[in-house]
């Protein structure tokens, strides 16, 4: 087993769900309580990921943070790297890539917190971000664990953006998946049979708890 | 400036009438307005208005010497900032909270120890004391009424919003706290705006009475006022009880009460405690009159004389003094038959179960 491969695919993975919840928040936050008409555009992209090929999204994330767009430059002039094939790059196309994965559970659980109790918050004078905080945070615990998770256990497999953004360069951003990958181009199906069934394993614990944790509903695709 | 409740709004939701409602009344420690009508009314609208949850397109609210909202001059003060506390109609209780944990909710602005000391206070005064730590999903319908109740006086807000505080109640239930929720505003001595479709918890609560009717005030005033003398057809329609008149309970035996009306005895169903205060409320539907004394089964027969006649179409309208004035409805049939003018006499007999008692715990 690749163990440099696991610790790379791990540390992406936990960083990614981690920035995910900071930055999926007040995304699903704003998606669920804004009354803007055109909401809908924003929603959509959002749930790009959800459709587009993992090549196509990786192919688009690669020109944007390359050396030649404005991010990639302002990028390089203040860290004086660049970022495609490096983890900081693979992490960024790690996070759109998760997006929905984080942002769909989070905002479904935010929609079912019951509007009465919000507005009876406010009226103890509790301001909207201590509301949040305070009532509606706890009362969507199980969908923000779920959101995270998930975007952790989506991270822990991914392919194609990987080859896309990271390349395959060890201990940096080869993952998993592409050891897989590299292992059965070199006939060397003992080591992908081991790396394989670790990912199966991990997965499917991954999934596992969110199963028993929402016993109740169909957790990991949000019913809207 | 006299303490004032001034409300002038309009509030539109998409495919409905607007609800515009214009509303005044002087303001005292504990003055209780009853915001009065039939569902769909738009009273709920208004008070949610009040609490700063709903938007009017137009118009302003004015509390005391506070301006919450002036579309006019764009002042829209958020419910956070309105220092009032809203009981909505299901309670709204946070599941996750314990009963002690909603009651300090919205007590962050205290320090530590004087938080203790509220909630502590709260306890005492609501009862609480051995549901310190339930959640409020192991607690019965009384008993999250009067968390919910706690939770919103707590913060020691200037106003109290109650929508149908009793409605979701079992009805024994609802009957018992209807005293003490009146006993309860006296003694906080916290003004108070309730919303309620019941005549008698109208009654009961009230100071002033504002009757609405599609969408719009069509009448405030004094409870009893408003039920004996409603503005218009509307109004009388919606109060549906013409004769509220103050009576005390003299004695009572075997579940039924006799009342003493201005030397008039009356029996009504209910246990009062002997000596108390309450409205006698009798529908004109209820009440049969009759040219001279009959044997029934009615426990009431008051002599009187009709007053006044009044004509609907094909119900009358007739008002009988017996010691007090008692409305009865009669059809043009029977009034022409019996020929009922002003200065008749006649017996108006009413059973003791159409004689409505309405505790009255007047303590000001």
């Amino acid at each position: 087993m690749n163990w440099t491969a696991i610790w790379v695919t791990c540390k992406l993975a936990s960083l990614t769900a981690m920035a995910l919840l900071v930055i999926g928040l007040p995304i699903a936050y704003w998606l669920t309580f804004s009354k803007w008409r055109w909401k809908f555009l924003i929603e959509s992209i959002v749930a790009l990921p959800l459709v587009l090929p993992p090549t196509v999204l990786g192919f688009y994330i690669l020109v944007a943070i390359g050396p030649h767009s404005p991010i990639g430059r302002l990028y390089s002039d203040i860290v004086g790297q660049t970022l495609p094939f490096s983890f900081q790059g693979l992490l960024i196309a790690s996070i759109l890539y998760s997006l929905p994965f984080a942002v769909q559970p989070f905002a479904t659980a935010f929609e079912q917190v019951d509007r009465k109790l919000i507005e009876a918050s406010w009226t103890l004078g509790l301001s909207k971000t201590k509301t949040f905080f305070k009532l509606i945070v706890p009362l969507s615990a199980a969908g923000l664990i779920t959101g995270t998770v998930l975007s952790f256990a989506h991270t822990l497999g991914e392919f194609g953006v990987v080859l896309m953004v990271g390349g395959n360069i060890e201990g940096v951003t080869r993952t998993v998946s592409i050891d897989i990958y590299d292992d059965v181009q070199a006939l060397n199906y003992g080591a992908a049979a081991s790396t394989a069934l670790f990912l199966l394993v991990v997965s499917y614990a991954v999934l596992l708890f969110i199963y028993a944790m929402n016993r109740r509903v169909w957790a990991v695709w949000p019913q809207k | 400036m006299a303490a004032e409740v001034a409300i002038d709004l309009t509030k539109t939701f998409p495919g409905r009438a607007p609800i515009s409602a214009v509303l005044k009344y002087p303001l005292e420690q504990a003055t209780a307005l009853v915001l009065f009508g039939p569902s769909g009314s738009g009273k709920t609208t208004v008070l949610r208005c009040i609490a700063g949850l709903e938007w009017p397109e137009r118009g302003s609210i004015r509390f005391i010497s506070r301006t919450w909202l002036d579309t006019r001059s764009g002042i829209r003060v958020a419910p956070q900032h309105r220092q009032i506390g809203y009981m909505a109609q299901d309670y709204a209780l946070f599941p996750t909270y314990t009963v002690a944990g909603n009651i300090a909710y919205g007590l962050g602005a205290l320090s530590l120890l004087e938080r203790k000391k509220r909630i502590d206070e709260m306890m005492d005064v609501f009862q609480l004391r051995s549901l310190e730590t339930a959640k409020p999903a192991e607690l019965s319908g009384g008993q999250q009424q009067r968390v919910a109740l706690a939770r919103a006086v707590a913060p020691r807000p200037q106003l109290l919003l109650l929508d149908e505080p009793l409605s979701a109640l079992d009805v024994p239930t609802r009957l018992q706290l209807r005293g003490e929720l009146r006993t309860l505003l006296n003694r906080l001595a916290l003004p108070s705006i309730i919303v309620t479709h019941d005549w008698a918890e109208t009654l009961s609560l009230g100071d002033v009475v504002a009757v609405m009717g599609e969408g719009q005030v069509l009448q405030v005033g004094a409870p009893q006022e408003v039920f004996c003398r409603p503005a218009n057809a509307s109004v009388a329609q919606i109060v549906g009880v013409e004769t509220v008149i103050e009576g005390h309970v003299i004695d009572e035996a075997n579940g039924v009460a006799t009342v003493r009306v201005n030397g008039t005895l009356l029996k009504g169903l209910g246990r009062y405690e002997i000596g108390s205060a309450v409205f006698v409320c009798i529908r004109a539907e209820d009440v049969v009159l009759e040219q001279g004394e009959t044997l029934t089964s009615a426990r009431n027969h008051l002599n009187g004389k009709i007053s006044e006649i009044i004509s609907h179409g094909v119900m009358v309208q007739v008002k009988v003094d017996c010691g007090f004035p008692l409305v009865a409805t009669v059809t043009r049939g029977a009034q022409e038959e019996l020929r009922f003018e002003p200065g008749t006499p006649v017996v108006a007999v009413i059973k003791a179960g159409a004689v409505h008692l309405v505790p009255r715990c007047e303590i000001r």
